[in-house]
């Protein structure tokens, strides 16, 4: 008998349609016929034009919005609405306010009525693993741009998704330090056995991080190509500079190109 | 704490110096505007005699009840109007109307159905302290910041998760916006309704020391008490304020 246990975090994107907004007219078609599957404990990063449905997409995904046709399936079970094997990482960090780090990072627990204990424990772990744990009682207010989008991760990390989705998360960021970001989350990842869609803007991020770049089409989104990355790992820095001029780079800016002429 | 207590004691002695120099400037006889000192020998005395305290703990019941049925209803009907299109269009101009109308005018009609006693004092105070509590709570509960919401809906928070972890946080700092004026405007509410026929509180007593009895500085004292209570209700509502809205 063979015991193969199945990986889980599988994404099936089946025939995805999305208008937009539902019942209106002059309608908006933002995603149209997107097919798409997303192996398990792969790293896919997504790229495309302005306005491509890139968020539209992550938020389908993660069962914010119903599509107007077609279905998500997770693991071959359809995606019927926010999930917690799901995990989400906004744009902006979304922290709340009045609350401190260790207050936010526990706030999925604490919606699902985990007990305290269980709470504290995994708060404190989660902290640790994203570098946070001297800022444990620190309000949002007090900390800076990185470390709230690192607390942001924390809370997205706490249910211990299948699936993580992150919507450009490190581009109200500066340079320097979203680079040193993309090392540590590969550093993360590795350690994970997370299926990750990351949307980005940036052709050496969606190189660097990704297994396999997706390139959408402006709207209606959908996949405009599918480029495997093969660059060695670990990665390092000087992978993300190479990145933007290795031959992928320069397939998915004639993809781009092609869509902005 | 002693930085806030000595401005705020030189603030008090510099009003009753100007006071004080008024009296004097303007030669102004006791019955139109007593000296400093004689309203205070006469505050003192009205309250060790318990002719002041009656009236005070009427004024001050009004003032509870009416502050508290008040805001519950302002709070809800707030909620209401922030979440539900319907609702507000349903409810604003009656409740724009109702405070357009002069609460002066309406309180002889609401003595005339409650009669003299407590009920039309609180109807008057709640009535009043009704509107800015809707309106506060209603602008915080739609500023609360949508990326939140999304985030909430993102880990299945129920609706009354949402209230109690998003919502009511969030809007809290608008709210006691609103509880603060309210405050103030109970006491104004209470007080405009012992007028219009009461037969006990602070505002009976104003109108019965310058009537029957012509006691012009117990007017006064009357008038401080008043004052005083309205300023210490407010603090009360700033130290809850204080307690609750947490630090962001």
């Amino acid at each position: 008998m063979t015991a193969a246990i199945a990986p889980r975090g599988q994404i099936d994107l089946l025939d995805l349609a999305l208008t937009y907004p539902a019942g209106q007219r002059p309608a908006l078609a933002v995603l149209d016929g997107l097919d798409l599957r997303i192996g398990a404990g792969e790293v896919l990063t997504l790229i495309g034009p302005n306005g491509c449905g890139k968020s539209t997409l992550l938020r389908v995904i993660a069962g914010l919005l119903t599509p107007s046709r077609g279905g998500v399936f997770l693991d071959g079970q359809p995606v019927m609405g926010p999930d917690p094997r799901i995990g989400l990482l906004f744009q902006e960090p979304r922290l709340l306010p009045w609350r401190t780090v260790a207050g936010n990072v526990a706030y999925p627990l604490e919606l699902a009525g985990a007990p305290r204990s269980v709470i504290d424990a995994r708060v404190a772990e989660v902290l640790d693993r994203v570098g946070l744990t001297a800022a444990t009682k620190f309000l949002p207010a007090q900390l800076s741009g990185g470390m709230r989008q690192r607390a942001a991760l924390a809370r997205a990390l706490i249910l211990e998704p299948e699936v993580l989705l992150l919507d450009e998360p490190f581009s109200a960021l500066d340079a320097m330090t979203r680079d040193r970001f993309n090392v540590e989350l590969l550093a993360l990842w590795g350690r994970l056995e997370t299926t990750i869609v990351f949307v980005t803007h940036s052709i050496p991020e969606a190189i660097f991080l990704g297994d396999r770049v997706i390139v959408l089409s402006s709207r209606p989104g959908r996949v405009a190509a599918d480029i495997p990355v093969s660059l060695s790992s670990p990665r390092t820095l000087l992978d993300l500079d190479a990145a933007g001029s290795s031959s992928a780079a320069r397939e998915i800016r004639a993809h781009l190109d092609a869509m902005a002429a | 704490m002693r930085a806030m207590v000595i401005p705020s004691l030189a603030g008090a002695l510099v009003f009753l110096a100007v006071w004080k120099l008024i009296v004097v400037i303007g030669g102004y006889p006791a019955f139109i505007l007593p000296p400093p000192e004689a309203v205070g020998v006469r505050l003192a005395q009205a309250w060790t005699s318990g002719l002041i305290a009656p009236h005070a703990a009427t004024t001050m019941l009004e003032v509870a009840l009416g502050f508290g049925v008040g805001a519950l209803a302002g709070l809800i009907v707030g909620y209401g109007l922030a979440k539900s299109s319907l609702v507000a269009r349903l409810a604003s101009p009656y409740l724009v109307a109702a405070q357009a109308t002069p609460i002066l005018a309406l309180a002889p009609v609401l003595a005339l159905w409650f009669g003299p006693g407590l009920l039309g004092k609180v109807i008057i105070a709640a009535l009043i302290v009704f509107f800015p509590v809707a309106v506060s709570t209603m602008v915080g509960i739609r500023t609360v910041d949508a990326g939140l919401l999304e985030l909430g809906r993102s880990l299945r928070a129920s609706r009354r998760q949402i209230l109690f972890t998003l919502e009511i946080p969030g809007a809290l700092p608008a709210i006691f916006g609103g509880l603060r004026i309210g405050i103030t405007l109970a006491v104004v509410g209470a007080i405009v309704g012992e007028w219009a026929g009461a037969e006990r509180g602070l505002g009976v007593l104003i109108n019965i020391a310058r009537g029957s009895l012509f006691d012009i500085p117990l007017m006064f004292a009357t008038l401080v008490t008043i004052a005083a209570f309205g300023v210490a209700s407010y603090l009360i509502v700033v130290l809850i304020e204080r307690r609750l809205v947490p630090a962001r």
